[in-house]
């Protein structure tokens, strides 16, 4: 599956979030590894779209929609900075 | 804008053989940031829908909203918008989208601006942007395409280029050189970064854009002859995201 970035899940957090997300700053609870949701790797080839830390692959997030409802686990994230 | 909104197609003009810009003019358009990306997304009769990402084409200072458009032979969107879409034709679009992938005037430079194919919409965006503001911000395009038709906006890149403080222009052809071809004939290599980048101590913005391959390659070399990776923003595409 190919790997994008966190631009190409920028309409899709902003639907969750209803604000620009991609330089909101993530910090990973995996490595502690901090980036902007736009650099950070995004799998969309799947059932749902999937982000992951571009430094040690932890997945971030999971957003998955059932039919009119957007599942969002947020796992991953130890922290967002919205700026 | 951040809801669907439905729009008509206002006008489409080809770009190459595979590519062409189709334009919008949606109803409360807010306005965009150079390398901004809209939604487009496509119902069947049967409910079915498909959506994918499209970068915006156009300077903001445009007013009307362009995207550019290369067709993927086994996509599900693109052959549609590309071929089969005509004026007067409506589909469901959201945007402007994305704050990471831009660049505006301020933002300063020196600009280098590197692209693979038709990841050069959101730099064409920026290019835009700066002609439009007369901005003198030292800028630089390394562009790879796989033959002299596929280069967008050819004549567009060469006017400018010509232009005042116009941005120093580098394509490499990586599939076939046309005879008498003077410029790079190769993929984009670490060696052909060094040749046509600013100088790292000039600490120059970076922007990269094409297939994931392409970006994640140019971003590695950039990096390891000695590019501030902070400095780097990428923004790859492939067939589920858009581009």
């Amino acid at each position: 599956m190919e790997r994008l970035d966190g631009n190409a899940a920028a309409g899709l957090l902003r639907e969750i979030f209803a604000r620009e997300m991609t330089v909101a700053i993530e910090t990973c609870a995996g490595c502690g590894s901090s980036e902007p949701l736009g650099a950070v790797h995004v799998y969309m080839g799947g059932p749902g779209t999937v982000l992951r830390c571009p430094h040690c692959t932890m997945m971030l997030m999971c957003i998955v929609r059932v039919g009119d409802e957007l599942h969002v686990d947020l796992g991953g994230v130890r922290s967002i900075e919205l700026r | 804008m951040a809801v669907w909104q439905t729009v008509e197609l206002v006008a489409k003009q080809p770009e190459t053989p595979t590519a062409a810009t189709l334009r919008f003019s949606p109803d409360g358009w807010p306005g965009h940031r150079a390398g901004q990306h809209v939604d487009v997304r496509l119902t069947a009769d049967d409910g079915y829908q498909a959506q994918r990402s499209y970068s915006i084409a156009s300077a903001p200072d445009d007013g009307a909203l362009a995207i550019t458009v290369e067709r993927l032979d086994d996509g599900e969107v693109s052959p549609y918008l590309v071929d089969d879409m005509a004026p007067g034709d409506a589909l469901e679009l959201r945007g402007p989208i994305g704050g990471w992938f831009v660049w505006d005037v301020a933002d300063g430079g020196p600009l280098l601006l590197v692209a693979g194919g038709s990841g050069l919409v959101p730099l064409m965006g920026m290019l835009r942007r700066r002609r439009a503001a007369g901005a003198a911000v030292p800028a630089r395009l390394l562009l790879s395409a796989r033959t002299v038709q596929d280069v967008l906006y050819a004549d567009e890149l060469h006017a400018l280029e010509a232009g005042e403080d116009g941005p120093e222009v580098t394509i490499t052809l990586t599939r076939e050189a046309p005879p008498g071809w003077s410029g790079y004939d190769r993929r984009v290599d670490r060696e052909l970064l060094d040749a046509v980048a600013w100088p790292p101590a000039e600490r120059p913005r970076v922007y990269v854009c094409g297939p994931t391959a392409f970006v994640e390659k140019v971003a590695a070399d950039l990096v390891a002859l000695g590019h501030d990776p902070g400095l780097v923003r990428t923004e790859r595409f492939g067939p589920t995201g858009g581009g």
